[in-house]
Formats: structure tokens, sequence, C-alpha cells
């Protein structure tokens, strides 16, 4: 993966393999302390003690189509890279928190990448997840909450490709609000 | 078009096409995004293909993902279903692929056998 972006991409791709139907995304970009945080969030059918302490094992995975589960594994590895680290929180029947943090100036951290190509590929896929997007760079945030478009497009999907035009268009606009 | 009013108004302009998707089976287009299919570019698979459908106003298409198909090498992975047709799967579907068999496949029903992995 050669950005934040795209393990972000993968991450709710596990939420929504969990039957997740509520995925809250904070990326954090905290130049203060010199920390990016990621966190996704999830109400999926979450994991037991067991299968959340094996999870960052690539040779570990509950699929039946192949015998390796990377995403999580090649995440860690990104953030070890940036002198970084994965948190993974699980409860059975709750859903999942993974944390990651990267040195923010850390000459191997990859770049955050296309979040907003990353946002309208999750939504544009799973109109029937509400999705939340937080992204915040010192004082300054934006949120994109797929359940307040949906109230403005009234029975309109989503996934439109007009609508879904449009959202990468408003995602670009948005993150243009956190450059000072 | 970037504020939320703007989406308003293009609820409005699209009310008539949404009639459209109403009624009948459509086509779906299946996008493989496994942990392969993101390595290997999905992402820029599922825009060219969404502004595709856009530029051709086949607005009453499906786009839905499916997981690894244990075919990673093959990623990214593209399924074209026709209604009453067996499913198509094109296989290393990078952004210019997507828009060929958008064109060719989804709009004029015609097969892009050159890429086709499996049926």
């Amino acid at each position: 993966m050669r950005e934040i972006s795209l393990h972000v991409l993968d991450l709710a791709q596990n939420s929504i393999a969990a039957n997740a139907t509520e995925i809250f995304i904070l990326l954090e970009e905290d130049l203060a302390t010199n920390c990016l945080r990621l966190m996704v969030r999830d109400n999926g059918h979450g994991m037991t003690k067991e299968q959340c302490r094996k999870a960052l094992d690539p040779f570990y995975t509950t699929r039946t189509a192949r015998k390796v589960g990377l995403g999580l594994a090649l995440l860690q590895a990104a953030a070890e890279r940036a002198a970084g680290q994965v948190r993974i929180c699980s409860e059975l029947g709750k859903g999942t928190t993974v944390f990651a943090d990267f040195m923010y100036d850390h000459i191997d951290r990859a770049p955050i990448g296309d979040m907003a190509a990353t946002l309208v590929s999750i939504i544009t896929l799973n109109e029937q997840c509400h999705i939340t997007y937080r992204h915040r760079r010192d004082q300054r945030e934006f949120t994109v909450s797929s359940r307040e478009l949906k109230q403005e497009l009234a029975g309109m999907p989503l996934n439109h490709p007009q609508v879904v035009a449009w959202l990468g268009r408003y995602m670009r606009e948005l993150e243009k609000t956190l450059e000072v | 078009m970037k504020s939320l009013e703007d989406l308003k108004k293009l609820r409005e302009s699209a009310q008539q096409i949404m009639r459209l998707r109403e009624g009948g089976e459509s086509i779906r287009i299946v996008m493989g995004m496994g942990t392969c299919g993101i390595a290997a570019g999905a992402r820029e698979t599922l825009a060219a293909i969404m502004e595709e459908l856009q530029a051709h106003n086949l607005h009453d298409v499906i786009v839905t993902q499916t997981g690894c198909a244990g075919l990673c090498d093959k990623e990214p992975l593209v399924d074209v279903i026709w209604p009453g047709q067996p499913r198509i799967s094109y296989g290393n579907v990078d952004a210019e692929r997507a828009r060929q068999i958008v064109l060719q496949h989804v709009k004029n029903k015609q097969v892009v056998e050159e890429w086709v992995i499996r049926r």
C-alpha cells in the first residue's frame, strides 16, 4: 500500500466484512506533537480475544478464499516503519476499533494520499452503511457524514454516478479548508 | 457544484433519471475490494468506472463490491453481469481497461474477450 488512504480503504472493507452499519474514521495530523493518528471504529461483529491477538499475524485469517490476511499486517509494517504502532480493541458483538500512529515527519512515513478517493469508494460501494469521516489538522477540522448526505438526497442513492462525482469535488473543497 | 446546497439542486435535476431505476432489472458491476484488489489499484479502477458511467449517462447500473476471490495476481478484478447472462470476470483491470469495459460491455453489450479470465 503506497498511501495511508489505501490502508483506510482496506480497514473500512474489514468493517464492512464484519457487517458494520456504522464506521467512524478519524485522521488527525497533530503537528504540535509530530504525530499522525488514524482511528477506524465500527459496530461490526467484533472479535474474540484470541482473534484480536492474532489479527496482526499475516498468516492468520478467518477467510477461506486464501490462507493469508495481510491487511492489518501491512498497516502495522507501515506504522512501525515510521516509528509508530498499531493497536486493536475489539469486543465480540460490539465492534472493533483500530488505532495507528506514525511519526509525522518520519522520512519513511507513507503519504496520506487521496482520502477523497477513498471516502468516495467506501460510500459508493456501501450505500447501506453509515460512514462518518473526520479530518483534523491542528485546530482545524471537517466532518463528512453519509447520514447527513442521505438526508439531503431524500431518497436519491448516494452511489448515483452524479452524486459520486459531486462528493469527490465536495471532499476536495473541504480538504482545502484545512490548509493555512 | 460543491456545497450541500448544490446537492439539493442535483437531486432535483436527477429525479427523472431516478424513475428509470425503479423498473426492470439492472446491469451489475462487481468490484474486487479485498486487500489484494486495493493494493493493485481497485480504487482508481472504481473511480474510472464511475466516471465512465456518468459520462455515458448509465445511471441505472448497480455497482457493488466483493472481497478476495483467491485470484490475487489478477486483481483488480471486475465482474459484469447483464440480467439473464452469465457473470463475466475481467482481470488486471486498470483505469483504462475499466473505461473500455464500461463502453463496450456495459453500454454496448459486447464482451471484451481479450481480458476475460472467467465466465
